[in-house]
């Protein structure tokens, strides 16, 4: 069974109705003893991190996160949920569950693309260029696009966990992988087949299995 | 980089397209649900329903559709029509829409912009705009004037200065409609799109008066679109998506060409 975390952050239906659609069997859930049973854990997430970061410490489920990722079995963070586990975000000066190294940091002002503006969010269809191969990422048609929609981006220490990089008028880290966890900033639940293919790849794996 | 969007438009009265659609086997379909997965296969970016019903009634049928609709495509799509409070907003969210428009509304009550931003986001607010050209006055500087409801009513407000209001209030997006194009199939307003475009950071939806590729091509390009919104052109089998897509991307837009 997969888990999707519920720590009220966003809608989590529409990563619920992706992997119906894949025919997994899966629990919107933030009770600690589900998670124990659950194969893999989905992190999803949207909103501001600041909000998000406080509700997962009330909660304690910052604690059963960090558990999670100890057990070695499979974590997929997507968006915010991507967001918050590094150390440290610039939306509202976040203190993250700092479980990569790393920060989240917002798209400079002025941002250019060939003399014309970038607007901030960056909303919509954009090319991820996969550096590495990866069970998670595997399958995917080299012109692939997914979609985003944020106004930060993750900026991991070690470069070496990057997956995939996309270009928004700066080079960013759009997916990356250690260990047992994967993590995108796009959203794979709204990016037709290719985004399908993350999903139905994440819950086929079996995890540290990268590299 | 980022791709410009090409959103299909579909208009739904009581849980049935208002005009029947046709696609391959010109068959009509008048199943929004199966309309928006044709189009989802065919490569659209995003889809959009505008819900014309005026009964409550045909709100919960409208309601059943967002459900059908979120478990057939895997794109991001939005529901406008009707939406007056934070509660019907959730509603339709909850149902799997990714985003909710709201028009003459927002212009009655602004701050409902600002509520449906805070309990969902701004990318979860699109602000659709019906736009008429006018004289330019002390009170319409910019020669474009807000309309309200589907375009019969003037209430005296620019169009630029309500875009800007409309983002300092929250929203994530704006749909910008021209009341002259639309339904002329003569091409977009490219100067009022390029105009608002150029004035908020918030990506800008060109609508009305898409009738050939070209028009796409024009208001992405020198209108600073960062989507195009399509009906007639593709409803009546004129063009397919992939029609489109392919001229735009031969004509160097950015354009998702695969999906």
């Amino acid at each position: 069974m997969i888990a999707i975390l519920d720590y009220r952050a966003g809608n989590l239906t529409s990563v619920a109705r992706a992997l119906h659609y894949l025919n997994q069997s899966y629990r919107i859930t933030a009770d600690p003893a589900t998670l124990q049973e659950a194969s893999h854990l989905i992190f999803p997430g949207v909103g501001a991190a600041g909000e998000a970061m406080s509700h997962l410490r009330q909660t304690h489920l910052d604690q059963c996160i960090r558990k999670w990722v100890h057990t070695g079995k499979p974590m997929l963070g997507i968006c915010l949920g991507t967001q918050v586990i590094f150390e440290h975000s610039e939306e509202d000066d976040t203190v993250c569950l700092g479980i990569i190294p790393g920060y989240v940091r917002r798209f400079p002002e002025n941002l250019q693309h060939e003399g014309q503006d970038l607007k901030v969010p960056h909303m919509g269809w954009n090319h991820v260029a996969f550096q590495k191969e990866h069970p998670v990422f595997r399958g995917l048609p080299e012109e692939s696009e997914f979609y985003f929609v944020h106004s930060y981006y993750p900026a991991p220490t070690d470069e070496r966990w990057v997956i995939g990089w996309t270009d928004y008028g700066i080079r960013f880290c759009a997916a990356l992988a250690h260990e047992n966890l994967a993590a995108v900033q796009f959203h794979p639940e709204k990016s037709g087949r290719p985004g399908l293919q993350i999903l139905a790849n994440f819950c086929r794996w079996r995890g540290r299995d990268a590299e | 980089m980022l791709s410009k969007r090409i959103i299909p438009c579909l208009d739904v009265r009581d849980g049935k397209l208002t005009k029947g659609i046709k696609f391959k086997n010109n068959v009509d379909i008048g199943d929004p649900a199966e309309a928006a997965r044709q189009y989802y296969e065919q490569g659209a970016d995003e889809i959009v329903f505008y819900d014309i019903t005026a009964s409550s009634d045909g709100r919960d049928i409208m309601i059943d559709v967002v459900r059908r609709v979120a478990e057939t495509i895997f794109i991001p799509f939005s529901v406008g029509g009707g939406i007056r409070t934070v509660e019907d907003m959730r509603r339709v969210i909850l149902a799997g829409a990714e985003k909710i428009s709201i028009n003459s509304e927002a212009v009655k009550r602004p701050l409902l912009i600002n509520e449906g931003a805070r309990a969902f986001g701004k990318q979860c607010i699109v602000l659709g705009m019906d736009v008429k050209k006018v004289d330019r006055s002390s009170s319409i500087p910019s020669g474009y004037e807000v309309v309200i409801h589907g375009g019969r009513k003037y209430i005296g407000i620019d169009a630029l200065w309500w875009a800007k209001e409309a983002e300092i209030l929250g929203a994530g997006e704006i749909c910008l409609n021209s009341i002259d194009a639309d339904g002329t199939q003569n091409g977009y307003e490219i100067e009022l799109t390029r105009l608002i475009s150029s004035n908020v950071r918030i990506p800008v939806i060109a609508s009305g008066g898409a009738g050939k590729p070209e028009h796409l091509l024009y208001v992405l390009s020198r209108g600073k679109a960062d989507a195009a919104l399509i009906a007639s052109m593709v409803h009546y089998r004129t063009y397919t998506i992939s029609e489109i897509k392919t001229y735009l991307h031969e004509h160097s837009v950015k354009i998702r060409m695969e999906w």
